[in-house]
């Protein structure tokens, strides 16, 4: 059993997502896919389970060519793939889950059986009868691989599937992969988590903005993984710390949570016009102190402060008052209004609220903010006929033009380079005016050249702040990882 | 996607309705020429027709308004029915109880059939902004209520003296009848008040910071927040005005029509004006011509039961034929212009 990927590659509009990745995996092998969120990982898995389709190259099992125009073929062909949260249809029973989508014509007696077969080969603990809301994430996993063994898989593809489920549940879930392996099963595992790969993993991929960026044997030295995952370059010059004497905002010891995501126990103080990075690998709790921050998730402990005002209780609305804003990573979900055009953006944007609209000025300050912040669209464009970059543009044009405190979540996803550049050398200005700027970036670059002072985050706490001079790039790529302190 | 390929789809939609309702009409046997030159002379072929027609044109523009403002703000109001309901329920309060001239009558009338229909939609605004009720269950549950509250109305507390039937409340005080013009049965005050009300609405959405919110919020309530829009906020404004405006085709349909309260006040008017606005596409000017046409349908109906002996049904399915063609059409456009739109958009969220 034997999966070969030949030069696979697919576009979405101009952004290449998988840009010709080639890799195999031989019978027995645990093959590890890492790479950052964006990375492509999981377009590839998609593509092998059959939910999009490949714009290019080609997919051999054991030499046979697939197609895998859908989910029902990639079965059929026996690719499986446990995705991150298992397929598992609660309201019914562990036996029932076992059945459905079984395409053979079996019933429960042949069912009952397979399923304790195969719980008995791989220690699992599956009562059949029981109502699968009962089980933990761990065993529904179970319940999954085991189903999609009976279907015949013989490519098993498990997608971030440590994200949900506690310590002794992966060690249960890795050693199953080990004895899947030891059967000749082929395995890819899906990761962004490097200790893990380190850990269970035979080879690994890595993929960066779309592209191959290593695939090397393991164990490999954690400083060459990270600096494949993260990729560094040349290091630009770094920028002098800013502390402009006393702090503007300080958070101590804050905790809070939402679904999903953390932060416990955070202290940040932030100085005006200071550019403070967040680093750390996705889900280690970035977003969710942005968007506590900014008002979006409750503070569950601690305190918030704006000089001397305790603000914690503030909702997001009150605190737009008092001069954040927050600029989201999906822009089109969360920061722009589709259908509505650009002028009907910059009405909806001005402070000043008269009842009436005077189309005439919003048209005029829509063509002004389109020249000034560079937007390659006209008055009348709407969002969704933007590219990625004139929708960032457009989202900064809406700001106020100094808010006190600028919350922004990957300033340059998804950007082109120029338009990233331009983002950043306006970022810059706001931060000389007075602003103060906390942003979350998955570029190692992009942190160490913007910020003044970096955090990195790490389950949901920030184990490190130093100033950006402090750190060198490789260093900070061993704090993201978890696995080196300073 | 540009105007002349919509128009086109438009264009497209109509010719498929056409051939659609004549099949139909080929299936029942029906002499062609005759029932298309009864569609006009049905309608308007004297002047009582005319003034017939324009009297159901008045609810259908009401109702109309109402749902443009709810669908602005990404509302599906089905509740519309129990609002005009709640607005006829006023306004025979009013009329029935308030001693004074026309003017002050009829002006009190319309305020409280406005009050009524709004407080009627706000009760499904609350079940779903602080409930979370979805509109479509919370306005057929209401629906169900006003129907009940009407009937309990008719054959109770005011019914006729000493006749328990469902066939409606004394005729109001002649103070409390819109005025008509000799021979018409439509009341060119309740045409004005229809116009002045789809005026308002168009106003508000294209012209005001608050339409402008409200139609922010109905298309994506999360980035609407981020804008620093209290979304529930204006959710529950459209159903205050949605329902006020709702309630007025009440009052209309209460005073200047029946003259008093009947169980079928609404006549069905509220969910023919979904079917309007979904042609209409939610645009304010567009409801004025389609409003017509189904107004025009609704009068040839009677002519081809009357006189061609045609099943009284069939001007609903015309009606049906004709929205099913234009959703399913412009629904068709929507898919291929997003899938234009995806391939020309860096959205690698994938």
């Amino acid at each position: 059993m034997s999966l070969e990927l030949r030069a696979i590659t697919k576009r979405f509009g101009s952004v290449v997502a998988n840009d010709t990745i080639s890799l195999s995996v031989g019978s027995g092998e645990i093959h590890g896919l890492l790479g950052e969120n964006g990375a492509g990982k999981s377009t590839l898995v998609k593509i092998l389970s059959g939910f999009i389709t490949r714009d290019q190259g080609e997919i051999e099992l054991d030499g046979t060519k697939l197609h895998l125009l859908s989910p029902n073929e990639a079965v059929a062909n026996g690719i499986g793939i446990l995705h991150q949260e298992p397929l598992v249809f609660l309201p019914f029973s562990v036996v029932d889950n076992f059945l459905i989508g079984s395409p053979k014509e079996y019933g429960y007696a042949e069912a009952y059986e397979a399923l304790s077969t195969i719980s008995e080969q791989f220690g699992f603990d599956l009562n059949p009868d029981v109502s699968a809301s009962n089980l933990s994430i761990g065993e529904r996993q179970q319940l999954e691989i085991a189903r999609l063994l009976w279907l015949g898989a013989r490519v098993l593809i498990l997608d971030e599937p440590t994200t949900a489920i506690s310590s002794t549940q992966r060690e249960k879930l890795f050693a199953t992969i080990r004895d899947l392996a030891d059967d000749g099963m082929s395995v890819i595992f899906v990761s962004h988590k490097l200790e893990e790969v380190q850990e269970l993993c035979d080879r690994v991929t890595i993929l960066r903005e779309g592209k191959i960026s290593a695939s090397v044997d393991l164990p490999s030295p954690v400083e060459y993984l990270v600096s494949k995952m993260f990729g560094t370059g040349v290091l630009p010059k770094t920028r002098i710390a800013r502390v402009n004497g006393s702090s503007l905002l300080e958070l101590a010891n804050a905790s809070a949570f939402e679904q999903p995501g953390q932060i416990i126990d955070v202290n940040l103080s932030v100085s005006r016009g200071q550019i403070i990075g967040l680093a750390g690998l996705e889900g280690a709790g970035q977003r969710t102190l942005l968007r506590a921050m900014a008002g979006f998730v409750p503070f569950a402990e601690g305190s918030f402060r704006l000089q001397s005002a305790e603000i914690s209780e503030l909702d997001y609305l009150d605190r737009l008052g008092l001069g954040f804003y927050y600029l989201p990573a999906d822009r089109q979900r969360e920061g722009l209004v589709n259908g509505l055009s650009i002028t009907e953006h910059v009405a909806l944007s001005v402070t000043d609220q008269s009842k009436v609209i005077n189309w005439n000025i919003a048209r005029s300050e829509a063509a002004k903010r389109i020249e000034k912040f560079s937007i390659k669209g006209t008055v009348e464009s709407t969002p969704e006929s933007l590219s990625g970059g004139n929708q960032q543009r457009l989202l900064l044009a809406l700001m106020p033009e100094t808010p006190l405190l600028l919350l922004m979540e990957h300033p340059t996803r998804g950007l082109d380079i120029e338009s990233a550049a331009w983002v950043w050398s306006y970022l810059l200005t706001l931060s000389e005016s007075g602003t103060s700027i906390i942003f979350s970036s998955s570029d190692l670059e992009e942190l160490t050249t913007y910020s003044d002072q970096i955090a990195v985050c790490f389950s949901g706490r920030i184990i490190d702040q130093f100033d950006v001079s402090e750190a060198t790039v490789e260093e900070l790529g061993l704090l993201i990882g978890g696995v080196h302190q300073r | 996607m540009n105007s002349l390929q919509q128009t086109k789809y438009f264009a497209g939609a109509i010719t498929i309705s056409l051939v659609v309702s004549i099949f139909f009409l080929w299936l029942l046997e029906a002499p062609l020429v005759d029932t298309a030159k009864l569609l006009v002379e049905g309608a308007f072929g004297t002047n009582q027709r005319i003034g017939d027609t324009f009297m159901i044109w008045v609810p259908l523009l009401l109702a109309s308004a109402s749902l443009v403002v709810t669908f602005s703000a990404g509302l599906w109001n089905i509740g519309v029915e129990g609002q005009i309901v709640a607005g006829a329920v006023a306004a025979s309060f009013v009329a029935r109880e308030v001693q004074g001239s026309t003017t002050v009558i009829l002006t009190l009338m319309v305020i409280g059939g406005f009050v009524g229909g709004a407080l009627w939609g706000l009760l499904v605004g609350v079940l779903r902004v602080r409930g979370g009720v979805n509109e479509i269950f919370g306005g057929i549950g209401l629906n169900f209520v006003a129907t009940g509250l009407i009937v309990y109305l008719v054959i109770g507390p005011w019914s006729r003296d000493g006749v328990a039937s469902t066939g409606g409340t004394e005729p109001f005080g002649p103070q409390a009848w819109f005025p008509t013009i000799d021979g018409l049965r439509v009341s060119p005050l309740a045409l004005i008040i229809a116009f002045v009300s789809l005026a308002s609405v168009m106003f508000l959405l294209s012209k005001t910071h608050f339409g402008l919110r409200l139609r922010a919020t109905g298309k994506n309530p999360l980035a609407a927040n981020r804008f620093g829009i209290a979304t529930s906020r204006y959710l529950l404004m459209a159903f205050i005005i949605g329902g006020g405006v709702a309630g007025l085709a009440g009052v209309t349909q209460a005073g200047a029509v029946y003259h008093r309260l009947v169980p079928s006040i609404s006549g069905g008017y509220g969910f023919l004006a979904i079917l309007i606005v979904l042609l209409a596409r939610f645009r304010g000017l567009w409801v004025i011509p389609i409003a017509l046409f189904f107004a025009t349908i609704a009068m040839a109906s009677f002519q081809w039961q009357l006189r061609l002996g045609l099943h009284s049904a069939l001007g609903g399915v015309i009606q049906g034929v004709l929205v099913l063609s234009v959703v399913l059409v412009m629904g068709y456009q929507e898919v291929r212009q997003q899938r234009e739109q995806s391939n020309s958009r860096d959205d690698a969220a994938l």
